[in-house]
């Protein structure tokens, strides 16, 4: 009986293991691929060594990446594109599912199934008619101690990180958690002089841990990943931001090793942020159903 | 708004009490509070936020210049070189340079036409220039050079109007090592005898029978986008067909699935179907075959130094296939126009002539190994000079080179003969999958009032 348990575990593990070594296969491709000249990757492209770090073996690639691209700067831009959507986004929209799960307002119904259904059309089809609105916006800057205004926000920071703050499935995870926190803790607060920001800030959020990774998350995703927009959106080099960088690479004579480089580079940080949530988020996604 | 039932209904009276005796002030405070804290963070964001090169800045004696070359260092310098030139020429105005990556210029160009944000100087891929200049996206240009001594394919015009120039071209070209080809016992096709269909037919059964690749030949089927019409539209032309009837622009019927373009469909597929080529090839062709995946590669005047580098002497550099109607490569390549806002068009034309001095031309051109627009610049590079190692990139230029059709409707032809070409590699019925392209074109131009000025 425990031989065959331990067959049955050791047979599990393999599977798992097997799916583990697949899922890496990518990854570990990029990372070695990284690491060699050009010829060599294709070379080794119908042998096992296309996934080991073998032959010809250096930093090159790194190096001509910082030739190449302004990668620190776009990589900062990102990251401060990405905190502060994220920021944002986990604020307003908590806000938003704050109020449409706690406040008795007349027709909190219609607002969130209006909020939803933004849901079911693509970014894609708004895209152009964004560009143009947002072109119309009032812009200002400071000028000394003055105010200078402007119209237009193309080609700015503003214009990768407002129109992305509010978001519709954002409200819904937040919403959908809230309803899970019982009332009577609002009760309770409110018995003890608390306002509704209070209830929020110090009685809703503080138990929202799990909901707030996972919108952090999933609002970083996309932040991160983000190219049509700022492609649209963006002229000046020194506010772009990491995925139009991979571009730069696609000449007429493609460097494959540099493609590699910068791709293990702008991956680094996405990791790290999956790693740093990972539980908060497999807890939320099981807690609020939401299937990936 | 409408408090919840349940703090209507006090349960500590003294608690409510105390909240609405809250004073005034205090929420004036936060509202203050947050009000500054929401403009100081908006501020913050428009103070260090906005773009150094946005067209906006057009009008202060400065005009913007879009180029496709950011990640093309040498390129770009070059092109940074020339407007560093004339900037200190004169002081009435200063060109200022943005550059976007190549794979995603257009998008960016055209996002800026829809948000009316265009700068006043752009590159353009020769075969667009049409449709931007439809699209009111160009002006015509005016300027004081003779453009007739550039190589034609570096003059794109449209309804009789030049609307762009470039500095240079590239050429198709189909490369091979001279060693291969004489183990095979394969001659070198030049430019007095190309390869006819049955050499060429020949030369591949040869190499193939050899054993040394799976597939001989890489015809870059891997490619997507404008590579399919640029690089395979040539081989349906040698045979006759075209992708469109240039009388006129109106329809692509009889030249895109008549019996010759038929004809193309077949060679085209039974290349793949007999195991001289892969259907769908490495994603690096000229890798590959300096890796000697492949025997005969077909590639551009842009791979040449990198091949040369590596195979020396033993590489040749050989025309395009004869399929009837002689050698055909695709013509134009980036070119540079004056966009119809522009707030100082005189300027941008000015610069436009400043820039196509011949020393100009040939310092893009030797940063880019590209061929030279003119002779005159030739002169300036050895390598294009008579008996120069890249001169036969523009003899092949100048003897083969068919222009892409000079229509608005190109791009649409482009995407429907890119689809159709794939299609019929991978197996679909070629008269049909012709038919069909035909039928979409044949639409697309009708809908658009037949793309007339």
């Amino acid at each position: 009986m425990k031989n065959q348990l331990f067959l049955k575990d050791a047979g599990t593990m393999l599977v798992r293991i097997l799916f583990a070594v697949v899922a890496a296969f990518p990854i570990v491709f990029m990372l070695v691929s990284s690491l060699k000249p050009d010829q060599q990757i294709f070379g080794d492209m119908s042998s096992l060594a296309a996934f080991l770090p073998v032959g010809n073996i250096s930093f090159d690639n790194y190096a001509a990446v910082f030739d190449r691209v302004p990668a620190a700067r776009f990589l900062l831009n990102s990251v401060g594109v990405s905190a502060v959507t994220v920021i944002l986004g986990i604020f307003v929209n908590s806000l938003c599912a704050f109020a449409l799960s706690r406040m008795q307002v007349r027709g909190k119904k219609i607002v969130f199934t209006a909020i939803l259904a933004t849901l079911i059309v693509p970014f894609q089809t708004l895209a152009l008619p964004l560009v143009w609105w947002v072109n119309q916006l009032p812009y200002f800057e400071l000028n000394g101690f003055s105010l200078e205004f402007s119209k237009g926000w193309l080609d700015t920071y503003q214009v990768q990180i407002i129109p992305f703050i509010a978001n519709a499935f954002s409200i819904y995870l937040f919403h959908q958690y809230f309803e899970s926190i019982p009332k009577e803790l609002d009760e309770a607060a409110r018995i003890d002089g608390a306002g509704w920001f209070k209830i929020y800030r110090q009685v809703v959020m503080p138990l929202s841990g799990p909901a707030t990774a996972t919108v952090a998350i999933l609002t970083f995703l996309p932040a991160w990943n983000s190219y049509l927009w700022p492609l649209m959106v963006v002229q000046s080099e020194e506010l772009r931001p990491v995925m139009i960088g991979i571009q730069y690479f696609f000449q007429l004579n493609v460097s494959w090793g540099e493609v590699m480089a910068y791709a293990s580079l702008i991956t680094v940080p996405v990791v790290v942020l999956f790693i740093a949530f990972q539980r908060s988020f497999v807890n939320s996604i099981a807690s609020s159903g939401v299937k990936g | 708004m409408q408090r919840p039932r349940s703090l209507q209904d006090p349960i500590n009276p003294s608690t409510l009490s105390k909240q609405k005796d809250r004073p005034m002030n205090k929420k004036l405070t936060r509202i203050l509070a947050t009000s500054i804290a929401a403009a100081a963070l908006t501020a913050t964001l428009a103070g260090c936020g906005k773009g150094s090169a946005s067209s906006s800045t057009e009008g202060s004696g400065e005009i913007a210049l879009w180029t496709h070359n950011a990640g093309n260092p040498e390129e770009l310098a070059a092109v940074q070189g020339i407007v560093d030139s004339y900037n200190s020429s004169q002081d009435k105005v200063k060109i200022k340079v943005q550059a976007f990556p190549q794979d995603s210029y257009n998008d960016s160009v055209v996002s800026a036409a829809a948000a009316g944000n265009l700068p006043c100087i752009v590159d353009i891929d020769g075969p667009n220039v049409p449709n931007w200049a439809w699209a009111g996206y160009l002006e015509p240009l005016e300027l004081d050079t003779d453009l007739s001594k550039h190589l034609p394919s570096t003059v794109a015009e449209w309804d009789g109007k030049p609307y762009a120039v470039g500095y240079y071209d590239v050429a198709l070209a189909m490369m091979a090592r001279a060693s291969d080809l004489e183990a095979a016992g394969v001659r070198v096709a030049t430019m007095e005898q190309p390869w006819t269909k049955e050499e060429f037919q020949d030369a591949l059964t040869k190499l193939k029978a050899l054993g040394k690749w799976e597939h001989p030949l890489d015809l870059g089927t891997a490619g997507t986008g404008e590579w399919l019409p640029y690089a395979y539209s040539p081989f349906l032309q040698s045979f006759g067909g075209d992708l469109v009837n240039r009388d006129g622009f109106q329809s692509a019927d009889g030249e895109l699935n008549g019996e010759e373009a038929v004809q193309w469909a077949n060679w085209f597929r039974g290349l793949a179907d007999e195991g001289f080529m892969a259907k769908k090839s490495g994603k690096d062709s000229t890798q590959d075959f300096l890796n000697n995946k492949s025997a005969i590669v077909y590639t551009g005047s842009w791979a040449a130094d990198k091949a040369k580098e590596a195979l020396g002497d033993d590489l040749v550099v050989m025309p395009p296939v004869d399929l009837g109607e002689g050698p055909k490569i695709g013509g134009a390549s980036w070119q540079w126009g004056v966009t119809s806002g522009c707030s100082d068009t005189g300027a941008a034309m000015d610069y436009l002539a400043y820039s196509l001095k011949p020393e100009n031309i040939a310092a893009v051109a030797k940063a880019t190994g590209a061929i030279p627009a003119s002779e005159e610049a030739a002169a300036q590079i050895p390598s294009f000079t008579e008996g120069g190692a890249n001169r036969i990139f523009m003899d092949f230029s100048r003897e083969y080179a068919v222009m892409r059709p000079e229509t608005p409707a190109y791009p649409f032809i482009a995407t429907e003969f890119g689809k159709a070409t794939q299609d019929i590699l991978n197996g679909a019925d070629p008269q049909a999958t012709l038919d069909s392209a035909v039928k979409a074109i044949d639409a697309n131009i009708k809908s658009n009032g037949g793309y007339n000025n």
